[in-house]
């Protein structure tokens, strides 16, 4: 009998549709699109600011328009809530803490992220002037 | 003990015949307490004799009877007839060549397990007439990795190995990083250039599918992410001139 292993194609491009579980792979992964517009925003701005105080004040002003700020707020809350959320729920697993014969419940590491990022947080507030 | 009528709709593959798979319907009588294998089994016995597929201990422990089942890569024998709809669907472990019907050939994840070196290496001479103490601390850090049964149900659910079967995937990985972080050990360096390589750690992407589908809820995910900082942590000993581990 000869052996003629069946091979079953995969898609290169729409692989991520096959199950729940990679779309929301895919959901987390494209937050990188974000970062890069917002990295694009941030050399906008800094372009701005270094062209002058009539450059900055346009930028800034542009930043307010409606529709702009409603990119801000879809890419506050997808880029940095969707994305921490993620990552926070990750962590224990890259840096589980054992203590003795115990591990250190997942739960307890996952709070303290969202503790750090609270107090750096308000840490930025606070030297930005907001608090 | 209630009966169900389930229509299993199976991929065949008979590589004599057959140019690709395709599905067959079996009507079979089931009980509620019986899991898939069960149900396979009674197809084998009863209906059509030349159906190919593995299983052996019936009770989650020599890892061969790993299928798709509606899609989800499923220990035939954990999944149980009463948590499934009247119509299942089954196919061989999804990512792998199909040898015939529901059997697939898992020559890749063998060789790669035997790369991996997955036992005890000791640069030091073992304690003559003694054993070698470890502490239970120590054996907890790495037990639940002991729990696999190289079922392969990651593998199938690994996007990352379906898109390029090069990478070392998810259950060599977690066996590697069990002995890393076994305290008996001194062979990680062996290890390290496999692991460290660009078919390595470093090509998963962190879906955390493999966990998930895990039956003996192994963390396939985690042992890698912990061992790409091992890796990173060693990378930079080397840059700045230290000893390897």
């Amino acid at each position: 009998m000869s052996r003629q292993p069946y091979v079953r194609p995969v898609s290169k491009t729409t692989w991520y549709m096959r199950n729940g579980r990679y779309k929301r792979y895919m959901l987390r992964e494209v937050t990188c699109l974000l970062v890069g517009l917002y990295c694009f925003l941030a050399i906008w701005g800094l372009a701005a600011l270094a062209a002058g105080a009539e450059n900055w004040n346009a930028f800034l002003k542009a930043q307010q328009l409606p529709g702009m700020a409603g990119v801000h707020a879809v890419m506050l809350v997808y880029f940095l809530v969707y994305m921490t959320f993620d990552w926070f729920k990750l962590a224990p697993k890259a840096m589980p803490v054992q203590m003795g014969e115990k591990k250190l419940p997942d739960r307890y590491i996952v709070i303290a992220h969202y503790v750090a990022w609270a107090i750096v947080s308000l840490f930025v507030f606070w030297l930005a002037g907001v608090i | 003990m209630s009966m169900r009528q389930m229509e299993l709709e199976v991929m065949r593959y008979d590589p004599e015949q057959d140019e690709q798979p395709r599905f067959q319907k079996y009507s079979v009588p089931c009980v509620d307490d019986w899991a898939i294998l069960d149900a396979l089994n009674y197809v084998k016995e009863n209906i059509d004799t030349t159906l190919a597929y593995r299983w052996s201990c019936h009770m989650m422990v020599c890892g061969s009877c790993g299928m798709m089942v509606n899609g989800e890569p499923s220990l035939t024998c954990k999944t149980f007839i009463r948590d499934l709809p009247d119509h299942v669907r089954i196919e061989p472990l999804a990512n792998f060549p199909i040898e015939r019907d529901l059997v697939v050939v898992l020559d890749d994840v063998m060789e790669k397990l035997r790369m991996a070196k997955p036992f005890i290496i000791r640069k030091d001479p073992p304690p003559e007439d003694q054993e070698f103490i470890q502490s239970r601390a120590a054996l907890y850090k790495f037990k639940q990795y002991t729990m696999c049964v190289n079922c392969m149900c990651c593998y199938a659910a690994c996007p990352q190995y379906a898109l390029d079967s090069s990478f070392i995937g998810p259950a060599v990985l977690a066996l590697a990083h069990r002995y890393n972080i076994d305290s008996r050990d001194q062979g990680k360096s062996e290890r390290l250039n496999l692991l460290a390589d660009h078919d390595g750690v470093w090509e998963c992407s962190f879906v955390g599918a493999c966990s998930e589908v895990c039956p003996k809820s192994v963390d396939p995910a985690a042992a890698v992410q912990q061992m790409k900082i091992d890796g990173a942590k060693e990378w930079w000993k080397q840059k700045l001139g230290g000893a390897k581990s």
